[in-house]
């Protein structure tokens, strides 16, 4: 215990390629870039999906299956067939963060009540206006749902990530584990654990916070897979 | 893609599915139990079930390999202990069932508890022989969902040295033997898949009366 | 009724905990560190193995030997590195480890001086703890090495180490996190030929991650092992030591004290005989190749060809 406060208060600890700093920022990137790449792809397909109500069972079924891989499967797979460096993993995390934030998106859009859309329809908006002005709206809460699902998968994906090279915060488990350092892993793991729950309070008030006033969102948020 | 590694090795693959099993299986086990008087507890007062689903859902929350690593500090274990995976498994299947367990309870209609108090059920045995047969399709939807992730989950620990399925992705990497890697995959996801299944079949056989068609109204 | 039903549930509770406690002694098995030391010569003997093939096939290769003469046996799945496993060949969770000599001696003693093989041999037995020995070394030998690629030594003219040291500050190295802060390791590169890198990425021991920095140029030399047939295999370059900054570094059985009878002695000692550099050239090229064979088979075809199954 006392070797992992010391691990905190070395200052060589937060300086550096390796400090503390720099693979937080590093986690964060890899984070953010799998997200936002996950979101282009997802949202719009979760949406159409949502808006037009076809295909609703494959998406409900991706989301699902998505809970039985195992990341450090792909994760190894994917570094085995591409190599090394940032490519690979991204690809992992990319996959991994679509389904999630798909269903989001989709049980978003099909809870949006249909007389508010009928209305909508009704007041002569075309197919997009609907999608982007009506239904996406109300849709957000639960597609925060998504996103903050899809954000604690990545989190928890990017650290194990660290066996194939990757770098961010999971990489003080892994080489504290060859070296046989518990300090330097508790430490990381300590610092994962930080994040992932400040990014998921953080998203959780953005989902509060984003229901309009007047609007109540009914229901319990769609299951979460399993941080990996 | 050495396909013939494969057949070669079935014994390798049998024997480390069977450690993967049990592995996966232990934790959802041990969470179970631990969840109906937890969940339970939770259906009592708001404050409890804020509390534990607070305090669920923060575990839930934190990565897999990070609450593995971490466990040794609060259970004083070596970090190679195969412990540390079965117990942070089983942290993630009561955070998961608590929640469900508390719902379920909550779900049974005031009237049928109020119809098997009147009976003369004595309060535990209303549990267990009302509340909580009535509550177990949606345990069993949530037990779904926690042998599922476990099964994934339990290949995280091949990092810390763990048996199973797991320990096909870093030998299969090491040696460049994609077929491994890519058997270890299927394999996981056949056994998340059976375990569902399974669950699903155990689910409905424990609970008759929900496939009961329309005799099921005509008692005595 | 009510007490007899708490009863019951509460020992169904006990009851599975107890199981996962007492039936997790075998299919949990995999853990170096778990039961501490576990009895006298009486019991089978435990060998652990580091986690680079050629070490899991060295410890396959004593495992059957010793079964083959009826000596009890427990192949324990491998361990992550020196640091990890060898707590437990002190306490006496593991029983037999297959070393070698110059990291070992380095281990115990960081400031050991001695290079060559017999000295570091006979520095090693001098520090070895209570109740380890090493028994007869090997002729085989298996160092680290300082590898380049083909191109980058053609570039500049490269073919030791000192040839390098000059360029040390401009590139990057890889190799295992450990090789950081082992003594003949990037420590011992600074001190022997002024060689500090601008960066070091931590990759594994001698595996995929290292071969493939080493080829996409993530890092610009990297630590191998001179029996890896990688290096040929891909055209890398392995840099002479000409100022020995890595010692000799032969095959050797270290083994706990009590478990080292007559018995077991001959067949490892045979064994050690039997082992040359190029045989360990030719295992590593056998587990290497098309077909990936696993670690017991090719020691199991080892043995036999050389008769030591009998």
């Amino acid at each position: 215990m006392t070797a992992l406060l010391d691990w905190f208060a070395d200052p060589a600890n937060w300086t550096g390629g390796d400090g503390v700093p720099a693979r937080l920022v590093e986690h964060v990137y890899y984070t953010l870039l799998a997200i936002v790449l996950a979101g282009i792809v997802a949202v719009p397909v979760g949406a159409a999906v949502g808006h037009t109500g076809r295909g609703g069972f494959l998406v409900v079924g991706a989301a699902n299956s998505l809970r039985a891989l195992p990341t450090l499967g792909l994760l190894v797979l994917l570094a085995n067939a591409v190599g090394i460096g940032l490519l690979p993993p991204l690809i992992a995390l990319v996959v991994l963060a679509v389904p999630p934030i798909l269903a989001g998106t989709y049980a978003g859009v099909q809870a949006v009540d249909r007389a508010v859309v009928d209305a909508a329809r009704g007041m002569g908006m075309s197919e997009r206006e609907i999608l982007l002005q009506v239904e996406l709206p109300n849709a957000l809460p639960l597609v925060i749902g998504g996103l903050r699902s899809a954000t604690l998968q990545v989190i928890s994906t990017a650290t194990i990530a660290a066996f194939v090279s990757l770098g961010g915060l999971g990489r003080y488990i892994i080489d504290g584990l060859s070296v046989r350092n518990y300090a330097e892993m508790a430490a990381g793991s300590i610092l994962v654990a930080l994040l992932a729950v400040a990014a998921d309070l953080a998203l959780a008030g953005l989902q509060r916070g984003l229901v309009s006033p007047g609007l109540r969102v009914r229901g319990r948020a769609p299951r979460r897979p399993a941080p990996a | 893609m050495i396909w013939g590694w494969i057949p070669r090795n079935v014994e390798l693959i049998v024997d480390r599915t069977i450690e993967h099993l049990w592995l996966a299986l232990l934790p959802v086990l041990l969470g179970l139990v631990i969840s109906v008087p937890l969940g339970w507890l939770a259906t009592r007062t708001a404050l409890a079930r804020t509390v534990l689903v607070t305090v669920t859902g923060l575990l839930y929350t934190v990565p897999s390999l990070a609450l593995i690593v971490m466990l040794p500090l609060v259970l004083g274990t070596q970090i190679l202990d195969p412990l540390n995976v079965v117990v942070a498994l089983t942290i993630y299947t009561v955070a998961l069932l608590v929640r469900s367990v508390a719902d379920a309870l909550d779900a049974v209609p005031p009237v049928v508890v109020a119809a098997a108090t009147a009976m003369g059920y004595p309060p535990w045995r209303r549990f267990l022989a009302v509340e909580l047969p009535l509550a177990v399709p949606v345990i069993v939807a949530g037990l779904r969902v926690a042998a599922v992730s476990n099964t994934s989950l339990v290949t995280v620990g091949a990092l810390v040295g763990l048996g199973g399925l797991g320990q096909l992705f870093t030998e299969g990497f090491q040696r460049d033997i994609p077929s491994e890697i890519l058997t270890g995959i299927v394999v996981v996801l056949l056994l998340a898949l059976v375990l569902d299944a399974l669950l699903l079949a155990l689910g409905r056989a424990v609970t008759p009366w929900t496939r009961a068609g329309a005799d099921a109204g005509r008692a005595r | 009724m009510k007490n007899r039903l708490a009863g019951v549930a509460a020992a169904l509770v006990a009851g599975l905990v107890l199981t996962a406690c007492g039936g997790g002694a075998d299919p949990l098995a995999g853990d170096s560190g778990g039961s501490g030391a576990s009895g006298a010569a009486a019991g089978p003997i435990r060998i652990g193995s580091a986690n680079f093939p050629e070490n899991v096939l060295l410890a396959q290769i004593y495992g059957q030997a010793l079964t083959a003469r009826g000596v009890g046996v427990e192949v324990l799945p491998p361990i992550q590195s020196r640091e990890a496993y060898f707590p437990g060949i002190r306490d006496g969770s593991i029983d037999l480890v297959p070393e070698y000599t110059g990291v070992l001696l380095q281990f115990l003693e960081p400031s050991a001086p001695q290079k060559a093989p017999d000295e570091v041999y006979a520095a090693l037995q001098e520090a070895m703890p209570e109740g380890l020995e090493v028994l007869e070394r090997s002729a085989a030998e298996n160092k680290d090495a300082v590898v380049v690629t083909q191109a980058f030594a053609q570039e500049n003219g490269l073919s030791t180490i000192a040839d390098l040291a000059p360029l040390c500050p401009q590139i990057a190295f890889g190799g295992p996190p450990e090789f950081q802060e082992r003594p003949d390791g990037i420590p011992g590169l600074e001190a022997t030929y002024g060689c500090t890198f601008r960066e070091y990425v931590s990759l594994d021991v001698g595996g995929p991650l290292t071969v493939a920095a080493l080829e996409n140029g993530d890092v610009q030399a990297a630590d191998l092992f001179t029996t890896d047939p990688t290096i040929e295999a891909n055209g890398f370059v392995a840099l002479a030591d000409p100022r020995n900054n890595f010692a000799a570094q032969n095959v050797v059985p270290l083994i706990r004290g009590e478990k080292a009878t007559d018995e077991v002695r001959q067949v490892l000692d045979e064994i050690s005989a039997t082992l040359t550099t190029q045989e360990l050239l030719d295992l590593n090229a056998r587990l290497g190749s098309e077909t990936r064979p696993n670690p017991d088979v090719v020691a199991r075809q080892w043995l036999q060809d050389k008769g030591l199954l009998e």
